[in-house]
């Protein structure tokens, strides 16, 4: 008896344990790229392709110091752009999709069926289709190679995920809330500035921390519209650090590419709690 | 709605009669604020001039020839005639395209869920796990890591010197037209981070007592699976495909990094939308890049559609 009864209970655990092991093998190829890469930028230009070994013998930071500085202007300049497009989309898009999110949750508007549902709709369409119209648009007005048509389209809310996002949030709120402050006297403005806004503070990093990640890494807008070695950002001289330094110098590419990670990477490591729930309540690519 | 107390009013004493209301009041049920078109100003803009006229404009441009400097100069259906009949570039970029969205799709999304599956149970380490598969797929989209992708594969790379330990001696994957393809699929399935994590979130919706009851019945962990977490998935598994898809027929950056801009070797990793920036960036035919792009647009509507359309046959909705 005692036996049919420990039966199960040996199974379960060796099965956890063969759970557990699938896992950490799977754990060593996921990470494996990225160690390497680590370790790699730490390494003697010789050693990076001879061994497996992700790990380096000694941190050296040679390749760091050299690579930062390889390129004219050194990457000082490339990451003062980035951050500046970053920043500045994350405001655009947290001032102008918050305004938009609020008419949609709580305004009455003539229409407003059918714009939610262009809103929607746009959310699916591919940039692709909206791409050289709009290059001719920002290349008439003379903002090629600035950041405005990076910038500007956050600020005319054009990241409608985002609008979507918050529009689900503010829903949750209760109108109840509204209902009161308006009794107070507030009209709709004071309703959104007082009440709402302070309310969606959750939606509202959400939306920060993906604008910012997604600002970061969106490589083909930048390409297409930063050519000037000065305006470049990290992804764009990163990819053009590729075609300047050839097979010369692996060490300072691996370095200089670990580091045009770190920006994701903290913001991962501080909001991490955050990215994940937000990626699975609303299916937002990470 | 309706939350206004003059409703409310018998309407024997309204007292519109006397005194004329100070502004056309909207009838209730109708309200409308008209500060709301103020709170839509800056998203009424962006639609019309960055979404609105960029769609039509586009449409516009796919009929003619346009370089950008000169004015665009009609061409009926020739970009479009040309891109079917003319352009084994054009067809070969369709053909890599959709190879890589039949193989990552399905591979991606199948690796999310087992994994997915692995993890959702009580277990020590599930967070630490969760962050760690799901970290590629945060940083698997930028240059650097298709930089990386490039050399792990390249002859003197990571893989082949692991295949050497076995005495199998590789040449570059990177710089192979047969193989280069399947490194960009395998660096979108490492990336299966984010499907993942919507599964798990599906996961834990599906109640434990549906396990428990199949396992009365002597459904097995195998049996479970497909008769009690699959069907109560279906919604999730579709929400993954359709997003999955539509993101795939766009993927741009490790192709165009790995490939150094090129699609090579053999066009063998041209994807769709890195020819259509050669077109209307290195070649500035904007025209033909335009009208590429409303093809792409139909495809994936297209696909989207199908979708929706099948959906009906396969996911399960409880509340039906």
């Amino acid at each position: 008896m005692t036996t049919l009864q420990h039966a199960p209970e040996a199974r379960r655990r060796t099965r956890r344990w063969l759970t557990h092991l699938a896992l950490i093998a799977g754990t060593l190829v996921m990470v494996y790229p990225l160690l390497w890469m680590v370790g790699g930028s730490f390494k003697d230009e010789s050693d990076i392709f001879s061994q497996l070994n992700p790990f380096p013998s000694s941190l050296n930071l040679r390749s760091y110091i050299a690579g930062w500085t390889a390129t004219d202007p050194t990457f000082t300049r490339f990451y003062i752009n980035s951050m500046l497009i970053a920043v500045l989309a994350v405001a655009g898009n947290v001032i102008a999709c918050t305004l938009t999110a609020y008419a949609f949750a709580r305004l009455e508007f003539r229409g407003k069926k059918v714009f939610f549902a262009i809103m929607l709709g746009s959310i699916m369409l591919p940039a692709h289709a909206l791409l050289i119209p709009q290059y001719v648009l920002f290349f008439h007005l003379g903002w090629v190679n600035t950041y405005l048509p990076l910038v500007v389209p956050k600020f005319l809310a054009t990241d409608a995920f985002f609008i979507f996002l918050m529009v689900q949030f503010i829903r949750t709120i209760p109108r109840t809330l509204d209902e009161a402050a308006m009794i107070d006297g507030c009209g709709k403005v004071r309703i959104f500035s007082r009440i709402i806004l302070p309310l969606t503070g959750p939606v509202l990093i959400t939306t920060m921390i993906f604008t910012f990640i997604w600002t970061y890494n969106d490589f083909f807008s930048q390409l297409i519209y930063l050519s000037y070695p000065s305006s470049e950002t990290v992804p764009v001289a990163l990819r053009r650090f590729v075609d300047a330094t050839g097979d010369s110098s692996y060490g300072q590419l691996l370095a200089m590419s670990v580091l045009s990670l770190v920006p994701t990477f903290i913001v991962f490591l501080l909001a991490q709690r955050r990215i994940v729930e937000g990626i699975a309540t609303t299916g937002l690519k990470g | 709605m309706s939350t206004s107390t003059e409703i409310s009013a018998p309407a024997g004493r309204e007292p519109t009669a006397e005194v004329p209301p100070p502004a056309p009041r909207p009838r209730p049920g109708r309200r409308t604020d008209r500060v709301a078109y103020l709170f839509l100003l800056p998203w009424f803009t962006g639609l019309l001039l960055l979404t609105a006229a960029p769609l039509l404009g586009s449409l516009y441009l796919s009929f003619t020839k346009f370089n950008l400097l000169q004015s665009p100069h009609w061409n009926g259906f020739g970009n479009y005639v040309k891109m079917f009949t003319d352009d084994p570039r054009y067809l070969q970029s369709l053909k890599v395209t959709f190879i890589y969205v039949a193989l990552t799709v399905p591979l991606q999304l199948g690796f999310a869920l087992a994994v997915a599956v692995m993890l959702n149970r009580p277990m020590r380490g599930m967070a630490l796990y969760r962050s760690i598969y799901y970290i590629p797929s945060l940083l698997g989209g930028s240059v650097a890591i298709a930089v990386i992708w490039g050399q792990l594969f390249d002859d003197d790379g990571v893989l082949n010197a692991f295949l050497a330990f076995f005495g199998v001696g590789g040449r570059s994957w990177i710089s192979n037209p047969d193989t280069a393809l399947y490194t960009l699929v395998l660096l979108n399935i490492w990336q299966f981070g984010s499907p993942m994590v919507i599964f798990l979130a599906g996961l834990k919706q599906i109640p434990q007592e549906l396990y428990d009851a199949a396992s009365v019945d002597g459904a097995n962990a195998w049996r479970r699976f497909w008769s009690v977490t699959v069907p109560l998935l279906t919604p999730i598994i579709f929400f993954n495909v359709v997003l999955q898809i539509i993101q795939a027929f766009q993927a741009f950056t490790p192709a165009y990094v790995v490939s150094g801009g090129s699609g090579g070797p053999s066009d063998s990793t041209l994807f769709y939308t890195l020819y259509l920036y050669q077109q209307g960036f290195t070649n500035l035919n904007m025209g033909y890049a335009s009208a590429m792009a409303w093809v792409l647009l139909l495809i994936i509507a297209i696909f989207t559609l199908i979708n929706f359309g099948l959906a009906r046959r396969w996911v399960y909705y409880e509340d039906r």
